[in-house]
């Protein structure tokens, strides 16, 4: 875990310092006006950007010990408090879109397994192939689309999601008004890709002897496919639903744009535009930090399904 | 069952090869389909200038916004441009994009993949150490940050969108290599005094040339949708090169109730073409390696 996370910083620190061009150029140089080359040099060094790169470096990575992340280049507010003001609906998003996936998903990849080659085989599986081919931002559009038009033919005047973020514990209905949008575009996909998996790994499961045991010795065919076949065929579905989820912080950042979200995604794409390298820095790490530890938890349940697995 | 579907998709080989590919073609009816949705964009591009009733980059104040009629059918965007004009060079723009990337990323993760599983030992481990490093990023997260560094535009997204697909293949490749590793004609190569370079090109790169196929195709597909998303958030493709996901830039709010025809055709092309690639790509796996099939 931490080897790859120390990779992941040297990794995202030198790509970042590689290329010609930071804040400074940017927000002085970037309306085309004349500017005084002393004073861009004077923004370097406020902060810290004329300093060798190793220090630089040892700052950036001692930093998470001191929890001290540095500061926004471009705001100057500390990077922790820009992160903390938009996590809650980011992750917000991506847990409401990880509920409909497995909602949908494990029930519809089981019925699609258990009458395969019938007509419901094959709309649940166009279900699935749509879904992975369709950009979830697209399907965000259509939805705002769908949700402007609609309304305005059923009740005369548009309606659209509330723009303003309002903690859940506050205001339950405005908030999934405004999140359960972008939950369903990014949820789609994911269920599309969850589905596609429990189907094919049910599949595998119910040619298995112990299912025919199972059924030789009379077995309810309920208990056989809930109890024998769908637990074992959880594992890879499990493992799919936590690269998905590692993924979906990197989906989000294309859906908040599309639905004005202010969220983790936005903060990233803005913070990429304006070369602001201590901002970007953190948020991959973020980004990579969730990764890791989704597939530690995934790791964890595989034990809990799986009692032949141990970890010594 | 299964044995007898296998010889029939593989294919009688005394056959003739048409004989072969209709045969395969029957039996695989999705993937014919998807096949055919990549044939038709292949020959968009190509003929892009042919078939195209407009020019893709001239704006015309005159015909802003025009609905989907018999002279536009899938109408104009705000600049005056046809739609559909804008949606067949766009695919030029997808394919490009879309097949260099996959295949210098699944080239490149190719021979590492192999050359990683062939030498083993430390390098083995370090090649795999810097394959986790870079699948812990996600895609598209990686992606912006590669944009980010070298800056938007054609060739700067191709790159960004490369770098991810290298460990992903190397990673699949590999698993396939390791076996073939093991099989004593490699040693017999070895022991007949064959150089390394000799050894992975000509005895182990064509026996994984099915996963590495396979992941070429889905590449294909993950790329095409990737150069849509960068391109959408304005890091992609720079206008006036028309792009799919450009097009999809100002969403839907602006157009909603004036212009839905803005928005809805570009998304479409792109889903288009992603199934159409992901079906090919699955009916090629079935084919070439029939172990992986997903029943």
């Amino acid at each position: 875990m931490l080897p790859t996370l120390l990779g992941a910083a040297i990794l995202v620190f030198f790509l970042l310092r590689a290329i010609p061009g930071d804040v400074c150029e940017v927000r002085l140089a970037g309306s085309g006006l004349y500017v005084d080359e002393a004073e861009i040099e004077l923004c370097r060094e406020k902060l810290g950007l004329t300093k060798p790169l190793f220090v630089q470096f040892v700052d950036f990575v001692t930093g998470y010990f001191r929890w001290d992340l540095g500061d926004s280049m471009w705001t100057g507010k500390p990077v922790t408090e820009e992160i903390a003001v938009r996590f809650p609906l980011s992750l917000q998003v991506a847990i409401m879109a990880t509920v409909v996936a497995v909602l949908f998903a494990i029930p519809l990849g089981a019925i699609s397994a258990i009458k395969q080659d019938t007509w419901i085989d094959y709309v649940v599986r166009s279900f699935s192939i749509a879904g992975i081919a369709m950009p979830s931002f697209w399907l965000g559009i259509l939805i705002i689309l769908g949700l402007l038009i609609g309304t305005q033919h059923f009740f005369g005047t548009p309606w659209m999601p509330p723009i303003t973020y309002v903690p859940l514990y506050e205001d339950p209905l405005r908030n999934l008004s405004q999140l359960i949008w972008p939950a369903v575009a990014t949820g789609y996909r994911y269920s599309a890709v969850a589905t596609r998996m429990t189907r094919s790994a049910l599949l595998e499961v119910l040619r298995e002897d112990y299912i025919r045991t199972a059924r030789a010795k009379g077995m309810i065919e309920k208990i056989i496919i809930n109890r024998h076949a769908l637990k074992n065929a959880m594992l890879p579905v499990l493992t799919i639903i936590g690269i998905e989820f590692a993924f979906l912080m990197g989906g989000l950042v294309v859906t908040e744009q599309v639905f004005n979200l202010n969220g983790i995604g936005k903060l990233f794409v803005e913070s990429v535009q304006a070369q602001d390298f201590a901002m970007t820095q953190q948020l991959v790490m973020l980004v990579v930090l969730i990764a890791v530890l989704t597939n530690f938890v995934v790791d964890l349940f595989y034990a809990w399904l799986d009692p032949r697995i141990r970890y010594g | 069952m299964a044995a007898i579907d296998q010889t029939i998709e593989i294919g009688d080989l005394r056959k003739p090869w048409y004989q072969r590919f209709f045969e395969t073609a029957r039996h695989q009816p999705l993937g014919t389909a998807g096949g055919l949705v990549v044939v038709i964009m292949i020959l968009a591009a190509v003929f892009a200038n042919f078939v195209s009733p407009y020019d893709p980059e001239v704006a015309s104040w005159k015909h802003q916004l025009l609905p989907p009629d018999a002279k536009f059918w899938f109408g104009t965007d705000a600049f005056g441009r046809d739609i559909l004009t804008r949606i067949i060079y766009g695919s030029r723009t997808a394919l490009f994009v879309g097949f260099t990337a996959a295949f210098v990323g699944a080239t490149s993760g190719l021979i590492l993949g192999v050359a990683s599983a062939y030498f083993g030992g430390r390098f083995d481990i370090i090649i795999q150490r810097l394959v986790d490093i870079v699948m812990a990023f996600p895609l598209i997260v990686l992606a912006l940050a590669v944009v980010a560094t070298l800056g938007a535009g054609t060739v700067n997204v191709i790159i960004a969108i490369t770098i991810p697909f290298i460990p992903q293949c190397a990673r699949v490749v590999r698993s396939s290599a390791l076996a073939i590793r093991e099989i004593p004609y490699i040693d017999a190569a070895r022991a007949l005094g064959y150089g390394h370079l000799r050894i992975i090109m000509r005895h182990m790169v064509p026996n994984v040339m099915a996963p590495y196929l396979i992941m070429l195709t889905t590449f294909v597909g993950h790329a095409i949708l990737l150069e849509a998303s960068l391109s959408y958030l304005g890091m992609g493709v720079q206008e006036p090169t028309p792009a799919w996901g450009l097009m999809l830039q100002g969403g839907a709010e602006e157009f909603a109730e004036s212009a839905p025809w803005v928005p809805i055709f570009p998304g479409l092309a792109i889903t288009l073409a992603v199934f159409g690639f992901n079906l090919f790509g699955d009916a090629l796996r079935d084919v070439l390696d029939p172990r992986l099939r997903s029943r």
